[in-house]
């Protein structure tokens, strides 16, 4: 089974990358870009039937820093 | 006092560090990642800078869930001293053992150079050397120093003085300028700036011996 998670800064953490990107697409000529927030994307190739608490797991102890980032879990 | 200098793949101020100690009059070994203990009677264990499992995932991520980790946790927590500088601050926040992260510096720029520091506390073993208020000059080099606190965390080490250095111009964005943390029994010290790499007169300012050197006369002391 294949797994995705997404980790992103938390709200109200400043992105300065996500606003050099923003920056950036304005100088493009891209009119009205508000915001851009810039995160990761980790896929995970597990054995079948590992469950969404482990994978939860994974993202608190390693893949996720939560002091300043939060996880969302795509099992596909 | 014996200290032990934590040494990752990728550390590359772990040598400097073991030089800065053994000036200071300690007795110094080096402690390989994948070691699960500490060797006897350590009082101090140094988490060296540099750029452990090449930055990886995020800075000090896969560091901190090294064997020796657990044992630098142990030690900490059975009141030992630790002190991390640059790249083993980041260790320390990805421990757990200091609050706080080191994010992107703000202007997304590696930055090396000399900067001021003010010594907000000296009510610790590693600023024992120091007068409240002093200003220092240590050398920075980090693309990721930038701390990061949440409102209550900062109002917490602000209320039990532990904010160890300050910035006197903010190079990275953190906040509040802090550049180094203390943790709350003290003995746990995280900084961004390189005390190790201002020790001796051809590093072009010796302002990191006093740190150094107040922790061996507090260790030889106890």
């Amino acid at each position: 089974m294949k797994a995705r998670v997404y980790v992103m800064l938390k709200n109200g953490v400043l992105d300065p990358q996500g606003e050099a990107v923003r920056h950036a697409l304005g100088t493009l000529g891209f009119d009205g870009v508000q915001g851009v927030r810039q995160g990761k994307v980790i896929e995970l190739d597990l054995a079948d039937g590992t469950s969404e608490e482990t994978i939860a797991q994974m993202c608190e102890k390693l893949l996720a820093n939560t002091v300043i980032e939060s996880y969302r879990i795509e099992v596909q | 006092m014996r200290a032990a200098v934590v040494v990752f793949p990728g550390s590359n101020c772990d040598r400097d560090m073991a030089v800065a100690l053994r000036a200071a009059g300690a007795d110094v070994q080096m402690v390989w990642h994948k070691d699960a203990a500490m060797p006897d009677n350590i009082d101090l264990v140094a988490v060296p800078g540099g750029f452990s499992f090449g930055d990886y995932l995020r800075c000090g991520a896969i560091a901190a869930q090294s064997p020796i980790c657990k044992a630098v946790v142990d030690h900490a927590q059975r009141g030992g001293y630790v002190i991390g500088v640059c790249n083993g601050f980041q260790v320390l926040t990805e421990t757990g053992l200091l609050p706080g992260a080191l994010m992107r510096n703000f202007n997304l720029k590696f930055i090396c150079k000399d900067v001021d520091l003010v010594v907000k506390t000296s009510h610790s073993a590693f600023t024992s050397g120091y007068g409240a208020d002093d200003t220092v000059c240590y050398p920075v080099a980090h693309h990721d120093g930038n701390y990061s606190i949440d409102d209550e965390g900062l109002a917490q080490i602000k209320d039990q003085d532990r904010i160890a250095f300050t910035y006197a111009n903010n190079p990275n964005g953190s906040v509040a300028d802090i550049a180094g943390v203390l943790s709350e029994n003290r003995r746990v010290l995280g900084m961004m700036p390189h005390p190790e790499r201002a020790v001796d007169t051809g590093h072009g300012g010796t302002d990191g011996q006093a740190l150094f050197r107040g922790l061996f006369d507090q260790m030889v002391a106890a």
